[in-house]
Formats: structure tokens, sequence, C-alpha cells
């Protein structure tokens, strides 16, 4: 009797724990589903007053809303070309530092590098990973960008105050260390057997690597590469510190240009009225990041996955 | 015969190019690696050069009279005017006074206020308090205001200069230690800003992102390692918190904004709001790395439990947990210093305002450290420059401590099966 009462309370106890930890483990699913709600019902109303395909297919971004309906400009044109075009120009300049730094970093730490160089060189480059971005926006804004502008005077050419390039420059340097870890640990599962054999046919180091050890850990790689693009993507204090404001469609790497995340962040740290396009139209924003990033994190986290497979 | 020979002849002739390229590949990666390490360092020493000079601050040894006159007004910064017309007499002329009290920081007078305070019994009577200086007085002292560019290049004009000349040559101008930095808040003027309140804030907004996200994290790794059936449910569970990982913080800043600021009608600017989003953003780190660390219990400390009639929640909350538990705080420390050091989410939920106060509660306007390094950054005056750099001194401090602990308790507590 004593103890059937006892197991029973002992039982309800358990079930209780139970739930609580089910119940914990839907906050990842909750947040998922606030952020896609949020930035969706947000977005739907700014689609209500802007329809999508002058957001989308605009070329001017201009996002004034009018204080009185006779304002002169008073209609804020909301072509949101020239944001993803300096988005991708700096992710593009970041890729450009961060592909060939990182990935060399990688291959030395991984294949040539002597343990006792491997312990101490990896937890400095993973500094780098974890220093935060406004200090590196900081620096961009600061010394970069003065510096270039500085030697393009000297050479000739006209960098602005505010250039793509140094906030390229600097945001490569943030995800280096991102794409060495990765590409470190990819190189490290390709089996040693294989290396052998190449040896065994008589290839150098460097041969072994570029035409064994490379082509087999390349889809890893690509899915680290996939992963820091994100990353760049999303940044948002190197741009906001050290990228402009002025919305510039152009190519040109030495000339100011504005990001998603800068926009999203002068959109809504101003005024906060939460009904004009103006602030509704961030929202729309983050949407476009999210569903980028999230598409590049699933294909990458596809393509590192089913790598692994092979060789386990 | 021949013909290997030639074959080998082939293979001689291409050594030499061949070892060139190991060679060049192998620098490759040498030079990689210096040049991530050597950006490191340039960036570390630059912004550290730039701070230092802000844990010093120009002060001025100054004689005044606690007058009744100016007390009764309160007029403090009157008490400081009549001492530098008394120091200075043969200034004349509203300009060349204006210029000549300028000298003072405008906080000065707020400082003989709180001495008063602390002692009514000054009233009437004369004493000298080193005080702080204006910020381009303080600029000028520290060398970065350049005595020989012309006087219209500058900020400083050369009669202030002959006038801290003289104070230099009476020995009663000097650096001291700026305490003001570690004890105020923010301010308009670079003399007289700090990062206390900016500290504040980070030390409430991580107090309240630890209490969610640590026992939050925890318990979905429990679940997800210990409890969990394999099934879509459960999958679902782990790509969802892998993306999270993922997401870009700025988005967090803006579910935050919708939801808990527009939905809930939580307070703006607040540490509670401020954490509730790191919280977020840190779940997944927690739980990955609580995951890690409950893998790592063998599974024979497990079937023990079991062995002795032990059911699966007292299995796992008196056996795996405790093994589990510093490679699960190790994570949770290293997540902490992320959060630390995260800007982006905080400016959508409005913590990016200009607060002199130091935050008391959870619901008061606050910013934290990296967010008042973006305010300062913004400020174009000279002396905000130095403070910024300093600012991140303090910053990477805290995150250089917080990852020292993290190692040392993994190598502590590390433990090999």
């Amino acid at each position: 009797m004593h103890i059937t009462s006892a197991r029973r309370m002992k039982n309800l106890v358990e079930a209780a724990i139970k739930l609580l930890l089910i119940a914990s483990s839907m906050v990842a699913i909750l947040s998922t589903v606030g952020i896609v709600a949020s930035l969706l019902f947000e977005a739907l109303r700014f689609f209500g007053e802007i329809p999508p395909t002058d957001f989308l297919f605009g070329l001017e971004w201009s996002p004034q809303t009018a204080i009185r309906a006779d304002q002169v400009g008073s209609s804020g044109s909301f072509g949101a070309i020239p944001l993803f075009a300096g988005t991708m120009l700096i992710s593009a300049i970041a890729l450009i530092v961060a592909t060939p730094v990182g990935l060399f970093a990688a291959i030395y730490l991984a294949e040539y590098a002597h343990v006792s160089v491997r312990d101490w060189v990896k937890p400095i480059l993973e500094i780098l990973a974890g220093i935060p971005t406004v200090v590196y926006g900081f620096f961009a804004a600061l010394v970069v960008a003065p510096w270039l502008r500085g030697t393009g005077e000297a050479v000739g050419f006209d960098v602005s105050s505010e250039s793509a390039l140094a906030a390229g420059l600097v945001m490569g340097v943030m995800i280096t260390p991102l794409i060495s870890s990765l590409s470190d640990d990819v190189i490290n599962a390709v089996p040693q057997n294989m290396r052998d054999g190449s040896f065994a046919l008589g290839a150098t180091k460097s041969e072994t690597i570029r035409n064994v050890v490379l082509p087999a850990a390349l889809p890893g790689i690509m899915g680290g590469l996939l992963l820091a693009a994100s990353r760049a993507i999303g940044e948002t204090m190197i741009v906001v510190m050290a990228a402009g404001l002025a919305a510039n469609l152009t190519a040109n790497p030495l000339q100011a240009v504005t990001t998603v995340t800068v926009q999203i962040v002068t959109l809504l740290t101003g005024d906060q009225e939460f009904d004009s396009a103006k602030t509704l139209a961030a929202f729309a924003l983050g949407l476009m990041l999210f569903v980028t990033t999230l598409v590049l994190n699933v294909i990458a986290l596809y393509i590192v996955r089913k790598y692994r497979e092979q060789y386990d | 015969m021949t013909n290997s020979s030639s074959n080998s002849d082939i293979i001689e002739a291409g050594l030499a190019r061949r070892y060139r390229a190991e060679k060049r590949f192998r620098f490759y990666g040498i030079a990689a690696i210096a040049i991530a390490i050597s950006f490191l360092a340039v960036m570390l020493i630059a912004i550290g050069v730039r701070g230092v000079s802000a844990f010093q601050q120009t002060n001025v040894l100054l004689t005044v009279k606690f007058d009744p006159q100016y007390i009764d007004d309160n007029d403090w910064q009157g008490i400081i005017k009549a001492s530098m017309r008394e120091q200075f007499p043969g200034v004349g002329g509203r300009r060349d006074k204006r210029k000549l009290y300028k000298l003072m920081s405008s906080g000065a007078g707020f400082d003989l206020q709180d001495i008063y305070k602390k002692d009514p019994s000054l009233l009437g009577q004369t004493r000298a308090y080193w005080l702080p200086a204006s910020d381009d007085i303080d600029m000028l002292m520290k060398g970065a205001i350049d005595r020989n560019v012309v006087e219209d290049d500058r900020r400083v004009s050369d009669r202030e200069i002959v006038w801290v000349d003289r104070w230099l040559a009476d020995g009663v101008i000097e650096l001291q230690f700026n305490t003001r930095f570690f004890t105020a808040g923010d301010s308009r003027e670079p003399e007289l800003a700090g990062v206390w309140g900016a500290l504040v804030g980070s030390l409430l907004t991580l107090a309240i992102c630890f209490a969610l996200s640590f026992p939050l994290g925890i318990m979905t790794a429990v679940y997800l390692e210990e409890f969990a059936p394999k099934n879509r449910w459960t999958d679902l569970i782990e790509v969802n918190i892998n993306n999270l990982a993922a997401v870009p913080s700025i988005v967090f800043g803006l579910l935050g904004l919708a939801v808990f600021l527009n939905f809930f009608m939580l307070p703006r600017s607040a540490p509670l709001v401020g954490g509730m989003v790191l919280a977020l953003m840190t779940l997944p780190t927690i739980i990955i790395a609580a995951r890690a660390a409950l893998r790592a219990v063998p599974p024979s400390i497990r079937e023990a439990a079991f062995g002795m009639g032990a059911s699966q929640v007292q299995t796992v909350m008196h056996h795996v947990l405790p093994l589990a538990m510093p490679g699960m705080l190790t994570g949770t420390i290293i997540g902490m210093a992320q959060a630390l050091g995260e800007s982006a989410p905080l400016l959508m939920i409005g913590m990016v305002a200009f607060i002199v106060d130091i935050p008391g509660s959870l619901v008061d306007s606050a910013t934290v450290l990296p967010v008042q390094i973006y305010l300062w950054a913004d400020s174009p005056e000279r002396a905000f420059s130095e403070r910024t750099a300093a600012a991140i001194i303090v910053l990477v401090g805290f995150l250089i401590l917080m990852n020292l602990v993290a190692v040392i308790m993994r190598r502590k507590f590390e433990r090999r099966w």
C-alpha cells in the first residue's frame, strides 16, 4: 500500500518534469514562429501600402514620408534594389578577402603546421571571431576608412570616406575565422589513406592537397563559404558604422553604398510611429534578410551534412 | 633501358619546378595566417593606443570660495567663474571672459555642489580642489591638439594656450587618473562621460539573459538528449535550433520590437526586454553546448543508475546532469560573452537612447556597453573618440575575463572517461 502510493507520486512528478522539459524545448519553435509571424505580418501591412513589385524591382530608395500632404517629394520611394546591390557588393568584397585567407590558413594548419604551432594559432584566430562587431565597426570607420582615403588620394583615386571597400575589408577579416575553422574540420575529415595513395604515386604535399584533399573537401568548404556569406549579409554593426546611408546603385567599391541592415537600423532608430510605411519598410527588409540567410543556411547545412556521411 | 632513363630525366627536369611550387604553396599558408594575426594585432594596438589616454583626465587645482551669493542662487558654475576671474584679473571683455570660463568643464560646478552637500559647513570658506578641465584643454594637455598649427585651424586659441601655460608653470594643472570614467553615466561633455551607466545596463541585461536562457537551454538539451524519442517532431526542433543559431542578430531585434514592445507593450529601452531578446539569441549556443556535454557522459553511468533502480528522471537529475554541468556552464559563459558584445538587436528595441542616469531597475531606460561604444563613435569630438577606444578596452577586458574563466573551467573539470 505504502509502496504503491509512493510510486504513484513519483510517476506524477516524473510526468510533470517531462512536460516541463517538452515545454521548454518548445521555446525554440516558438521563437521561429514569432520571427516569421512578426516579419510576415508587418511586411504584409507594408505591401498593402507599397506594391511588392515596386519594392523588389524599384531602383530608387528614399524612404521619406510626408508630414503634410502637399509637400514636395512627399511620396517616399521604396525601391530596394540599391540596398540589395550594396549588400551584395560589401559581402562580395568580404568573401574575396576572407576566402583565400581563411582557406590557406586552414590548409596550413591542417596539413603543414606542427601540433604546437596549431595549438597556438587556432585560439588566436578564434579571438577574431570573439571580438564584438561594434569593435570592428569602430576600427573600420576610424582607422581603415581614413587610411584607404589617404592612400587613394596619394595614388589619384577618389575614395569616399564611407567606402564599401573599408566595410568589406574589415568584414572579410571578421568572417575569416568562420571559413578557416569550418574548412579545417572538413580537411581533417578527409581520410588519411587518400593522402597516402597520392604520396605513393610520387605527388608532393602541395600536389596532394590541390588534387586530392581539396576536391574531396570541396562540398564541405562550399558549405562553409555559404555560411560565411550568410553571416556577411546579416552583419549589422560594421556596415552601420563604416558604410554610408546614401542608397547609391553602383559597383564601384570606392564609393559609399548602403545595405539592408543599415537601412533597418536607420528606419527604426529614429521616430517610432508604427504605422508609417517608413517603419513597416524595415520589416519588409527584415523579411528579405531572414529568407535569404535562411535559404543560404539550409543549403549549407544540407551540403555539409551530406558530405560528412560519405566518409564516416 | 633508354626509355626508362628518359622517363626519369623528365621527372628530374620537373623536380625543381615542383619543389618551388611546393614552397610557394606553403608560403601562401603562412602568409594567410600572418595576415589574419597581424590584422588582429594592428586592430588591438590601434585601439589600445587611442584608448589608454582616456584613463587620464586633465584636472586643475582651483581655489574656490563657497560664496553664499552664488550658493543661494544655486549658481555653482558662478563660483568657478569668480575664481577664474581672480586668477586672471587682466582678462576683460565678454568674449575673452567667456573663453576663460570655457577652460573649465561645465561639470566642475556640479563637483562643487556635491562637495558642499556633503559638508555644508564650507559655506563662506575658501578651499582648493582638483576640478576637471574642458575636453579641449584635456586634448591640448594630451598632445592631441597641435600647438604649432595655425590658430584658425586649432580648437584652442593662442590666448587659451597662454592661460594653460601659466597654470603649467604654477603646477596647478595636471593629468590625473580618470575615476569619473568608471563612475559616471553618459554625458554630452566628453570629460564628464563615463561607462558606469552602460556597464550596469549590460549587467542587468545579462542577468535577465542568463536567468532565461540557462534553464531553458539546459532543459531543452536534457529533453532532446535524454528523453525525446527519435521522430519527426524532435527532428523539427533540432533543425529549428540549428537555423536559429544562424539567423542574423538584427532579426531578433525586429522580433523583440514587434512582439515584446508592440504586442506585449513592455517598456522601451529596458534591460528586461534587452535580456529577453538576447536570451532567444543565445539559446541555440547554450543548447548546442549543453547537448555536447550530455553526450560526453558515458552510457555506463546511466546504466549503473538504472541498475540500482533509479527512474529516468532520477538518473538524469542525480547522475548525468551533475557530471555534465561543468561543460554546460562553459558553454553558457561563452554564450553570455557573445551576448555581452551584441548590439544590433538592442538598437531595435530602443536601448540606443541618450541616458545620463545609472539604471536602477530592470524596467528603467538603459543602454549597454557595446551600444555606448556605438553612440560615442558617432560623436564628432576628438575627446569622444578617445573615450570610445577606452570603452572598447573595458569591453574587451570583460570578454577576455569571461573566456578565461571558461577555459580554466574546461581545463579543471574536463574528464576523460
